[in-house]
């Protein structure tokens, strides 16, 4: 009954809004549907409707899939430095930061379910009723991994949100358990997701030890840059307080993500192109394309470019304290990453392919459309849950408040 | 008041009611049977002679034809192997398209099991350097050789390994095979697959009746649908039969040889043992049965 009540406070919440608000919804509303026509036409007609072929069998979905993890991984291990460096409301780091890992969690099993050819048979995979390939599949760990993650941070979530909302005290020794047990896993998400690529033989591009640190780094680059403009925004319209220095510091440390990232690709490619060997191929035609074949080449530079820009921009202390200079630095570090993430590590896995055959792949409409659906479907419920958790914890929006509407309701019933 | 709330539940539930019969009008029972299906490799006998009646009955309203579908298991003693005479090879496709026709292999999207690839002497086995797409008058060409690819039937098979379902498993008589009832079309098996042996349904795939082979195993040749992986089972319709693939029979020049690993006095033996044999990838451990020889 209780938690009836906290819900449908929550959906009011949802409910109403200022002008920018709705125009929000607006907005989103209005990408969803375009998307959503374009996920119908592959529902209806099938895979076909995409670029990917038997050559490049995985692509533009399953990079998507890729780069929200790494956002839904970045977002928890973002506790570690607030709780280090004392930065004082840890509470509400913690809240946002789960609030988008949550998201970020299920839009990356959405791109899955649009990823595979029968999603109806999603029942296949779990335990029990279905056969589920457990522990010699890498995608049935996955599947583990992110809805137990998924099942931590909801519960860390709603029971903070929930008390405050009561005006209790929270189960600190549970909340702070939970978190620490959260942390780990999020290293487990990402990493059991570059596994997924990393131990395939037949695909020597990501068949390198330095996959999953590679993941792990440029996770830390774009997960923090969402937190770090969403607490500036938060900074603006609440009471929500949280020093410049804090927030300097996280772009130090996105820096030094950055920096370990860069090394450890250029490692790679020290590698790769002194050996020589026919793996280079690959890299090639990700970086210069093999022959008239060029059409990733400028996917895999405007990353590079930005991920530059964003480096200098956060590197140098008078850029990285300029507001203006610091969040072009997290766009574009998000950008880069999103690009690579979404394009540049999954093509050149197949491109050349086994056969040594090239066929060309760029995404379609259709898959454009269905990310652009998914993405705004994620933006509009990190927008609800997020509008729930700024009422509840920095607007007083609780239970009494509840009560006393409910009375003048009830008052101006029996008038 | 209390009339108002009666008149409007009862246009609730009646509207319930109807959306529901609607809802269930939509998919027959067979499809939903369907849907609910097991894994092959779980099913009982008696669960498999129904659901292949089924099929066979499906089939025939579809093709207007009488069917023959097969569950047939693997024999004792048998591991099948295959062998390639690249000295012999010309690259006419003959197979390709034998195997497309024996396999009902879906005509447009086009998928072929089997691929082609020509590659220069000169180069030797080099897949960077080869063409697939190779076009000219007359074959075999000078100054290239041939070297056809499908299904290796690795006795460590990674396409296996990685399933996420157990959709596709390596039988008995080491033959890989693909449950189409159970694919989820996730297509880790294809990521994983060093020699590009497995395709997928793109689309909802095509064999015009007339040219629909109704000799069919489960496992094998029966029609798939859209958004599932399928792969060569060295014809497992024929093969289990004692028959030859379609792909030994066609070849016009002997190059294609088929039989039982454990039978010493088989061709396949003789061929491991007295010539000059090679596999695709060795350095992979895939241990491939698929051997590519040199006659002469």
């Amino acid at each position: 009954m209780n938690f009836i009540r906290f819900l449908k406070g929550s959906i009011r919440l949802v409910l109403h809004g200022t002008k920018l608000y709705y125009a929000w919804l607006f907005f989103l509303a209005i990408l969803i549907i375009w998307g959503g026509f374009g996920y119908a036409n592959q529902l209806q007609n099938g895979l076909i409707t995409t670029n990917m072929r038997d050559s490049v069998s995985w692509a533009f979905y399953i990079g998507n899939f890729t780069f929200l993890v790494g956002i839904a991984a970045a977002a928890i291990m973002l506790v570690i430095p607030a709780y280090i460096y004392n930065w004082n409301p840890i509470k509400e780091i913690v809240i946002f930061g789960e609030l988008l890992a949550v998201c970020a969690v299920i839009m990356s099993v959405a791109f899955i379910v649009v990823d595979i050819g029968n999603p109806l048979r999603f029942w296949h995979m779990l335990p029990l009723i279905g056969t589920m390939n457990f522990p010699y599949s890498m995608l049935s760990w996955d599947f583990f991994f992110l809805m137990a993650y998924l099942l931590i941070n909801l519960i860390v979530v709603i029971h903070l949100l929930y008390s405050v909302f009561y005006k209790r005290d929270y189960n600190r020794k549970m909340v702070l358990a939970i978190v620490f047990i959260s942390i780990p896993m999020a290293v487990g998400i990402h990493t059991v997701t570059a596994f997924l690529y990393n131990a395939l033989p037949a695909r020597p591009f990501w068949n390198s030890a330095l996959l999953a640190p590679r993941f792990l780094a440029s996770a830390f680059c774009s997960g923090p840059a969402i937190l770090l403009i969403l607490f500036q925004i938060l900074r603006k319209i609440t009471n929500f307080e949280i020093k410049d220095e804090a927030i300097w510091k996280i772009a130090e440390l996105m820096v030094y993500a950055m920096f370990i990232y860069l090394f450890f690709t250029i490692a790679e490619l020290f590698k790769e192109f002194y050996s020589d060997t026919e793996h280079i191929l690959y890299w090639k035609y990700l970086l210069f394309g093999i022959g008239d074949n060029n059409e990733i080449v400028i996917y895999s530079w405007s990353s590079i470019i930005m991920g530059f820009i964003a480096f200098i921009l956060l590197l140098i202390p008078k850029t990285r304290k300029n507001f203006v200079t610091l969040n072009i630095g997290a766009v574009l570090i998000y950008a880069s990453v999103y690009v690579e993430k979404g394009i540049a590590l999954i093509i050149p896995g197949f491109t050349p392919d086994v056969l040594g055959q090239i066929y060309v792949y760029t995404p379609s409409m259709t898959e454009i459309r269905t990310a652009v659906m998914i993405f705004s479907l994620g933006f509009l419920l990190f927008t609800f849950l997020v509008k729930i958790a700024i009422a509840i914890i920095f607007e007083d929006y609780n239970i009494d408040v509840i009560n006393q509407k409910g009375e003048e309701k009830g008052q101006r019933n029996r008038f | 008041m209390k009339k108002d709330n009666s008149r409007r539940s009862f246009l609730k539930n009646i509207s319930l009611a109807s959306f529901s019969a609607l809802a269930l009008a939509g998919c027959n029972m067979k499809e939903i049977d369907e849907f609910l299906q097991k894994n092959f490799r779980v099913l009982s006998e008696k669960e498999k002679t129904d659901i292949i009646r089924s099929l066979e009955e499906k089939y025939k309203e579809k093709y207007d034809k009488e069917f023959h579908v097969s569950a047939k298991p693997a024999m004792e003693g048998v591991l099948f192997g295959y062998a390639l005479d690249l000295s012999k090879c010309i690259g006419c496709r003959k197979c390709v398209y034998a195997c497309s026709e024996e396999n009902n292999q879906s005509r447009e999207p086009q998928i072929q099991w089997i691929q082609v690839l020509q590659m220069e002497k000169e180069k030797g086995i080099d897949f960077a350097h080869s063409n697939i797409h190779y076009n000219p008058e007359k074959v075999p060409e000078e100054g290239y050789f041939y070297v056809p690819v499908q299904c290796q039937q690795c006795e460590n098979p990674p396409c296996v390994k990685v399933c996420p379902v157990k959709a596709t498993w390596k039988e008995p008589d080491g033959i890989t095979v693909v449950d189409y009832n159970w694919c989820i079309g996730c297509r880790y098996c294809m990521a994983a697959c060093p020699y590009g042996a497995r395709h997928f349904n793109w689309g909802e795939p095509n064999v015009p009746a007339e040219e629909i082979n109704t000799n069919m195993h489960y496992l094998g040749n029966r029609p798939r649908m859209k958004g599932v992986v399928e792969k060569c089972t060295f014809c497992i319709q024929r093969s289990r039969e004692g028959k030859y693939p379609a792909c030994v029979e066609i070849c016009p020049v002997g190059a294609r040889k088929f039989g039982n690993l454990l039978d010493p006095n088989s061709e396949i033996r003789y061929i491991l043992e007295n010539k000059r044999v090679l596999v695709l990838k060795q350095e992979l451990n895939t241990q491939p049965k698929f051997y590519y020889f040199f006659g002469v």
